[in-house]
């Protein structure tokens, strides 16, 4: 078995989740070999052929390059699969190498299961193994379930990759940072988050009571977030914070893994859901089954005392 | 301009889920269905198109689902969409999504849609696949993960989501598709009147097998109720003793209540 795993580079650094391909292909036992969009100055610690495209010729983001430069490499190397990071790059670049092979895609693989790929459905309540049916497959793979044992080693053979033509139907203008933090969840050694359970904005406050309570920060999930309930410097999550306080307290949230990627690192972690079922529960030290606006006022009128 | 809007009907991720008697998908008995979360601001973003450029564009919702799709098909014409088409594919869930971007390719190829809005992923699934494949079989250009959309003549700014909150901004000039991620926009709460209205659109109605004869590339060995992996306390019962025994437990297993 041969992969092809697809190095990330973003605003001039080579991403670490790349050497989880490289565990991952460890982990199926596969001989690998790599391609990166980069450059020669942030080159993967990584013993093989590493096929090299010149990020500042083929942009960091061009998808319709980088996917000819994949077809390239799977050209020479004939792999049986073709291995991203399920990332906004990984997501959005795997689909497009699938149709071009006419090769089955299996997304945000989170484990092995004796050949087969195991994925998560409804908010991994679910799981479900898949096996492609195509001779040639995609895979991407959830960022975080295959981690590296040790510390990365090895040095790339690079070899050139080259198109001859650079149209592209995107122009890629420029990235925007991400917004200033109004505060640092970072150093709280105590979150209080408010998810979608809380049910309305009105209901936040009642959340923010028990993290002063505790003498901690309020935290947030996305859709509370998005619903402009509480401001974005407090989402917790992928794409807000990742934080580790000594106690966690998860009010109305599922634990998605977007959030958990966020929190799970938190000594202690206590979730209020009236789903018993609901995926936090898999992390939680303790989940109280109970509505959240009965339990927490409940519980903040006690801490008081 | 002419838009097209896919939609997905999901079950209510607040649901028990239980593996039907095949083990290859879930027992749809019991469970709530709803539009897709992602679509839903695939839906908005249609509709404030259509707004900004007064009202010129025609919006068609399509989706693939059994007969109960047809309930998330009239939330989006509620919502703001001209016209729908339901195919009608009571094995739907046995396709996978290079099956269901084939049907929605081959619909969409002769009908010369300027721009094409899908959700990032769906909730029950999530593979993130068929906005993509869609895009690539009808030869258009396509970016995913938005949370921010403009137009201005023929070209359109989009801004995609990254990890840690950084967005990255490119233009791409239409025909184009794009995949919308949650927080793109607020999409609205479709009013009694336009409820009304929606009842009058049509939805004209297809069957899968009129449109592609596809195999499938990936397929389910099976599904289950993942492994708990021991998972901590769980705390049920009366709200007051809830109380106490967690206050018990903060105490003595954490520093921060004394
Ligand atoms: C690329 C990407 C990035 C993302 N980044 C993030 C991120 O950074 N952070 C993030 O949080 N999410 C992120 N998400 C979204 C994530 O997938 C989930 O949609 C989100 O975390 C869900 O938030 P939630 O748990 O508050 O809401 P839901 O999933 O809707 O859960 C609400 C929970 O509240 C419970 N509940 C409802 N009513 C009550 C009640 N009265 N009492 C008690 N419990 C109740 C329900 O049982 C349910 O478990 C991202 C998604 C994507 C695709
Ligand atoms: C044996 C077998 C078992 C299967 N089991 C499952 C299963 O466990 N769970 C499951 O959900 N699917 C299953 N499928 C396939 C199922 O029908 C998928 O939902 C389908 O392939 C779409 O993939 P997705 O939901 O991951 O779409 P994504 O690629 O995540 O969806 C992205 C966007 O595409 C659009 N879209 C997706 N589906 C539709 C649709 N039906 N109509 C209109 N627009 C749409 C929406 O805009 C959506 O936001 C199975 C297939 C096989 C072969």
């Amino acid at each position: 078995m041969k992969a092809l795993l697809i190095g990330e580079y973003r605003q001039g650094k080579l991403l670490d989740t790349t050497y989880e391909l490289k565990a991952f292909a460890d982990r199926l036992g596969a001989d690998s070999v790599m391609l990166l969009v980069g450059s020669d100055s942030e080159l993967p610690k990584y013993d093989g052929t590493l096929y090299l495209a010149d990020a500042a010729k083929y942009g960091e983001y061009n998808p319709d390059q980088h996917k000819q430069l994949v077809l390239q490499a799977v050209e020479k190397e004939n792999p049986d699969c073709i291995v991203f990071v399920h990332s906004s790059y990984g997501w959005d670049l795997a689909p497009r190498v699938a149709v071009a092979l006419k090769a089955g895609q299996v997304s945000e693989i989170v484990a092995l299961n004796e050949g087969a790929y195991e994925v998560n459905a409804c908010n991994a309540k679910l799981r479900r193994t898949v096996t492609p049916k195509s001779g040639r497959c995609v895979l991407t793979i959830q960022a975080g379930a295959f981690t590296p044992s040790g510390e990365p080693q090895g040095t790339p053979q690079p070899e050139r990759l080259e198109l001859s033509g650079t149209a592209s139907a995107i122009e890629f203008v420029g990235y925007e940072a991400a917004e200033q933090k109004g505060v640092d969840l970072s150093k709280a050694e105590v979150i209080v988050s408010a998810g979608r359970g809380v049910g309305k904005k009105d209901n936040v406050p009642v959340i923010a009571a028990l993290a002063s309570a505790l003498g901690g920060e309020l935290g947030a999930s996305r859709p509370v977030v998005d619903a402009g309930w509480v401001d974005h410097s407090h989402q917790v999550g992928t794409t807000g914070q990742t934080v580790s306080p000594k106690l966690y307290v998860a009010c109305g949230i599922s634990g998605a893994i977007q959030h958990l990627a966020g929190m799970k690192k938190a000594d202690f972690i206590v979730a209020i859901n009236k789903d018993k079922d609901a995926p936090i529960g898999e992390i939680a030290d303790v989940l109280v089954v109970a509505d959240v606006m009965q339990f927490v006022p409940a519980f903040t009128a006690k801490c008081a005392r | 301009m002419k838009i097209l809007v896919c939609i997905k009907q999901v079950p209510d991720m607040e649901s028990r889920f239980r593996p039907n008697g095949e083990k290859t998908w879930y027992d749809e008995s019991d469970l709530a269905f709803r539009m897709n979360e992602y679509d839903e601001y695939a839906v908005e973003q249609a509709v404030q198109l259509k707004e900004q450029l007064g009202g010129e564009p025609e919006i068609t919702v399509l989706s693939i689902g059994p007969e109960r799709t047809v309930e998330a098909i009239k939330k989006a014409l509620a919502m703001g969409g001209d016209r729908a088409v339901h195919i009608r594919d009571d094995r739907y869930y046995q396709k996978d999504p290079w099956q269901i971007a084939s049907m929605i390719a081959s619909y969409a190829k002769g009908e010369g849609f300027d721009l094409i809005f899908t959700g990032m992923q769906s909730q029950d699934r999530g593979s993130a696949q068929v906005g993509v494949i869609v895009a690539e079989l009808l030869g258009v250009s396509c970016a995913t993960t938005l949370v921010g959309f403009s137009y201005d003549g023929g070209t359109i700014t989009v801004k995609r989501e990254l990890e840690g909150g950084i967005k990255g901004v490119a233009k791409l000039k239409l025909p184009a598709l794009v995949t919308c991620q949650l927080g793109l926009n607020t999409p609205r709460y479709p009013t009694l009147p336009n409820i009304m209205k929606a009842k009058k659109k049509e939805i004209a109605s297809l069957t899968a097998a009129e449109l592609t004869g596809e195999a499938e590339l990936t397929a389910t060995a099976a599904i289950y109720p993942p492994a708990k992996k021991g998972g901590g306390l769980v705390l049920e019962g009366e709200i007051g003793a809830q109380v106490d025994r967690l206050m018990g437990i903060l105490k003595e297993k954490t520093a921060v209540l004394r």
